[in-house]
C-alpha cells in the first residue's frame, strides 16, 4: 500500500465521519448548494436585497429628483466610443424631444453636441445610508448637472413626471422585498402559536380554531385584501401605512401554515419522547417550543420560502390598484399602477420594467424554495 | 355516503353565518359609511347639505343603527323573506344587481375551470412520463413563469400585442355591436374568441400549479411497488400509468378543486377590472370602495357559498376516486 491511498483513504475516512456527525442544518445546507437552481436564486436575491439596502448609494437620483423636461423619457443610451471610434469612457447625451403633431407623443433624440461622462463614486445629492450614516457619494452619476441643465443619466427611462425609474425600482425594493418577510414573520408567530395550541390540545379549542381559519379560507383572497385595506385611512405617514398592509397581508397567509402546524403536532403529541418529557415534568410551553418545534422546523422554512412569492404578488396587486401603498411611498406595485392603461404601455414599454424585477424575485423565491423542499427531504 | 354528504351540509351553515359575520364586520371598519360617501362626492360637485338632510339620508339608508343591529336585520330579511338588502349605488336591491351578471360570472369561471383542468392534466401527465426531455423543461419553464408572473399584469402584456397586432385590445366580453343586438348564436363566435384572453390570464396560474402536482405525483407514483409489481407482472405500459398510477395521482388536483375556484375568484376581481369584463368583481370593487354594504356583502357571500360547495363537491370527488378514504368514512 503506498502512502499516498494510505492518505486518501483517511481523507474518505474523515469526510464520512463529517458527513455523519454533521447537523440536520448543515446536512440541509450541503444538498442546497448541489442544487444549481437554488444556488443561483441564493446569489441573486442576495444581490436584489443589498441593492434594496444600498438604495440610496446606487440610485442616481432621489425620489423628489424629478425634471419636467425628462417626463416620459426613453431609457438614456451609453456611449464608450466617441465619434473616431475610439474608446473614451461611458458618457450620455442630453435627451431633447420634439411634440408630434399627429401622434401627441414626445419623440426624443440625442443632443450630440456636448457629451457628459458619467463619474463613479462620485460626490452627489446627500443622504443617510441605513438611514443614520450621511453619505453624499453615489455609485454613478452623471457631471455638470446644474440645476437641472446637464444630462440626465436614466437607465429604464422615466416615468410621466420626470422621475428616473431605474431610482425608483430600487427605492421600490425596499418596500417590495420587506413586506413579504414582514408579513411572513407575523403569520409565521401566528401559525405556530394557533396552530400548535390547536394540535396539542384538541376538543373545542381546536374548533373554534378551525372553522375560524375555514371561514378565512373560504373567502377570496384578493377581494379580502381590498376590504380590509379600503380600512386604511388615505393620509397617514409612510411607515403606518407600511406596517398595515404587512398586518392585513399576513393576516391571510398564516392560516395554511397554523394547518400544517396542527397536522404535525397531532402526529408528534402521542410519541413517547413527549409522554416522557410530560413525566419528567416539563411544562407544556417547552414541551411545544424545544421538543416538538424543531422536529419539523425545516419543513416549515419550506412552506414560508414558498408562501413568499404569493405575498409579493399580493403586494403588487393592492397596490396596482391603489388599495396598497401610496404615493409618496414607492413600491413595484405603485410603480405598475402607470402601466394600467394600453395606450401607456404601446407609447413608453419600458414602464413595464418593473415587471420584470417582480417577475424575476417571485422567480427566484420559487426556486429557492423548490430547492428547500428537496434539501430538507432526508429521503432523497 | 348521504349521511356524510347531510352531516357536511348541516357543518356549513355555522360556517356561512360566520363568514357573513366576518364580512359585515370588515366591510365596517372603513371610517364613514356610504352616505358620508356619497355626500362627499356630492359636495365636491357643489351641492349643500344640511344636518337634517344628512340624518333623514341615513335614516332612509337604514344607516342610523349600529352594525350588529343592522347585520342582524339583514340576516333575517334573508331568511326570512330571501331579501338581500337594497344597493345604495344602484338604487335597487341587491339581488337583481347580482343577478345581472351571477351566470356570466359562473359561466366565465366554470369555463376557466375545464380550460384548466384540460389543459394540465394532460400535461402533467407528459411531463411527468418523458422525464427531462425537451417538452417537459419547456413546460417546467412555462409553468414557472406563468405561476411568478401576477395575472392581472399578464392580462395587460397580452392586451398590449392584441392591439399592437390587430388594432384592437379585445376589452370586455362584447364587443358594442353585441351589446346593441344582444348575444346570438351569430355572434357567438366573437364571444368565444373574446373569451380567449381572459381564460388565459386568469387560468394560467391555475393551470400551472396543477401541471407541477401532476408531474410530482405521477413520478411518485411511478416509483412505487405497486406499480413495480404490475409492471414484472407484464401488466401493459397504457393500463399502469392511466388505470393505477394516473388514479392515485389525482387525489390532490381534486382536493384542490375548491381552492382553484376560490384563487378564479380572487384573481378574476382584478384582471375583470383591468379588462373590463362584465363579471363580478368590478361590482365587488365599486361596491368596497363606495361602502355599498349590502352589495359587496352579498357578493362576498356568493362567492365564499360557491367555494364551500366546492369544497363539498371536491370532498365527494375525492371519496369517490379513493375508494382508502371512501372506506374510513365508513368504518367511523
Amino acid at each position: 500500500m503506498s502512502i499516498s491511498t494510505l492518505f486518501q483513504h483517511k481523507k474518505k475516512k474523515k469526510s464520512d465521519e463529517d458527513y455523519y456527525l454533521a447537523s440536520q442544518w448543515t446536512l440541509m445546507g450541503r444538498k442546497l448548494m448541489h442544487h444549481k437552481l437554488a444556488k443561483f436564486s441564493i446569489i441573486l436575491l442576495v444581490f436584489l436585497y443589498a441593492m434594496a439596502l444600498f438604495a440610496p448609494f446606487v440610485a442616481p437620483y432621489g425620489l423628489d429628483d424629478y425634471d419636467s423636461n425628462y417626463k416620459n423619457s426613453a431609457p438614456t443610451k451609453i456611449h464608450w466610443k466617441d465619434e473616431d471610434g475610439k474608446f473614451v469612457g461611458p458618457y450620455v447625451y442630453k435627451m431633447t424631444y420634439v411634440n408630434n403633431r399627429q401622434t401627441f407623443k414626445r419623440e426624443w433624440a440625442e443632443d450630440t453636441s456636448e457629451k457628459f461622462f458619467v463619474k463613479f463614486f462620485a460626490e452627489g445629492r446627500e443622504y443617510k445610508l441605513f438611514g443614520f450614516i450621511p453619505c453624499s457619494r453615489h455609485l454613478f452619476e452623471v457631471e455638470g448637472e446644474n440645476g437641472g441643465e446637464g444630462a440626465k443619466i436614466m437607465l429604464f427611462g422615466a416615468d410621466s413626471l420626470g422621475n428616473d425609474l431605474f431610482s425608483r425600482i430600487l427605492f421600490g425594493s425596499q418596500i417590495s422585498l420587506t413586506i413579504p418577510f414582514a408579513g411572513t414573520a407575523i403569520s409565521f408567530v401566528l401559525g405556530i402559536i394557533l396552530g400548535g395550541i390547536s394540535g396539542y390540545f384538541g376538543g373545542l379549542v381546536d374548533t373554534i380554531i378551525q372553522r375560524i381559519i375555514e371561514v378565512l379560507t373560504a373567502l377570496p383572497t384578493i377581494p379580502l385584501w381590498m376590504a380590509l385595506s379600503a380600512a386604511i385611512p388615505a393620509d397617514i405617514p409612510v411607515p403606518r401605512m407600511y406596517l398595515y398592509i404587512t398586518v392585513i397581508i399576513s393576516f391571510i397567509s398564516w392560516t395554511g401554515l397554523a394547518r400544517t402546524v396542527r397536522g404535525k403536532f397531532i402526529s408528534l403529541r402521542n410519541e413517547e419522547f413527549v409522554m416522557a418529557a410530560q413525566v419528567a415534568g416539563v411544562s407544556t410551553w417547552k414541551i411545544m417550543t424545544k421538543h416538538l418545534v424543531p422536529g419539523f422546523m425545516s419543513y416549515l422554512i419550506v412552506n414560508l420560502t414558498l408562501g413568499i412569492p404569493s405575498m409579493i404578488i399580493g403586494e403588487t396587486s393592492m397596490s396596482f390598484l391603489g388599495l396598497g401603498m401610496r404615493a409618496p411611498a414607492t413600491s413595484w406595485g405603485v410603480l405598475l399602477k402607470e402601466t394600467q392603461d394600453i395606450t401607456s404601455i404601446a407609447q413608453y414599454p419600458w414602464r413595464l420594467i418593473p415587471l420584470i424585477a417582480v417577475v424575476v424575485t417571485v422567480l427566484a423565491f420559487n426556486f429557492l424554495g423548490d430547492g428547500l423542499r428537496d434539501a430538507a427531504d432526508p429521503y432523497k | 355516503m348521504w349521511k356524510y354528504i347531510g352531516k357536511r351540509i348541516l357543518m356549513f351553515i355555522p360556517t356561512i353565518i360566520i363568514i357573513s359575520f366576518v364580512i359585515f364586520f370588515i366591510m365596517q371598519l372603513p371610517e364613514g359609511d356610504y352616505v358620508s360617501s356619497y355626500i362627499a362626492r356630492m359636495q365636491a360637485e357643489g351641492e349643500v347639505f344640511t344636518e337634517e338632510d344628512i340624518a333623514s339620508l341615513r335614516a332612509q339608508y337604514g344607516l342610523d343603527k349600529n352594525w350588529v343591529a343592522r347585520y342582524f336585520d339583514w340576516v333575517i330579511k334573508i331568511v326570512t323573506k330571501g331579501d338581500f338588502g337594497y344597493s345604495f349605488a344602484y338604487g335597487r336591491p341587491v339581488w337583481s344587481v347580482i343577478m345581472e351578471r351571477l351566470w356570466l360570472t359562473i359561466a366565465v369561471s366554470l369555463t376557466i375551470m375545464v380550460f384548466t383542468y384540460l389543459v394540465s392534466i394532460p400535461i402533467g401527465i407528459y411531463s411527468a412520463l418523458h422525464q427531462y426531455s425537451v417538452g417537459d423543461y419547456v413546460f417546467t419553464a412555462i409553468g414557472f413563469l406563468g405561476m411568478a408572473t401576477p395575472n392581472f399584469l399578464l392580462a395587460i402584456i397580452l392586451m398590449y400585442f392584441s392591439f399592437k397586432w390587430t388594432g384592437d385590445p379585445l376589452l370586455g366580453l362584447f364587443s358594442t355591436e353585441m351589446l346593441q343586438e344582444g348575444l346570438h348564436w351569430y355572434n357567438f363566435g366573437e364571444f368565444l374568441q373574446r373569451m380567449v384572453i381572459p381564460t388565459i390570464v386568469i387560468g394560467t396560474a391555475g393551470t400551472c400549479g396543477v401541471i407541477r402536482t401532476v408531474r410530482a405525483q405521477m413520478l411518485d407514483e411511478q416509483a412505487k411497488q405497486y406499480a413495480l409489481t404490475a409492471r414484472a407482472k407484464g401488466v401493459s405500459e397504457r393500463t399502469i400509468v392511466y388505470k393505477y398510477c394516473l388514479r392515485a395521482a389525482l387525489n390532490p388536483v381534486a382536493s384542490g378543486l375548491a381552492g382553484s375556484l376560490s384563487s378564479i375568484f380572487s384573481g378574476s376581481t382584478i384582471s375583470a377590472i383591468v379588462m373590463n369584463l362584465s363579471i363580478q368583481g368590478p361590482v365587488l370593487y365599486e361596491a368596497l370602495k363606495t361602502q355599498d354594504t349590502y352589495l359587496a356583502g352579498t357578493i362576498l357571500m356568493t362567492q365564499a357559498v360557491l367555494v364551500v360547495i366546492g369544497t363539498l363537491l371536491s370532498d365527494i370527488l375525492l371519496a369517490w376516486l379513493d375508494p382508502r378514504i371512501r372506506f374510513e368514512k365508513k368504518r367511523s
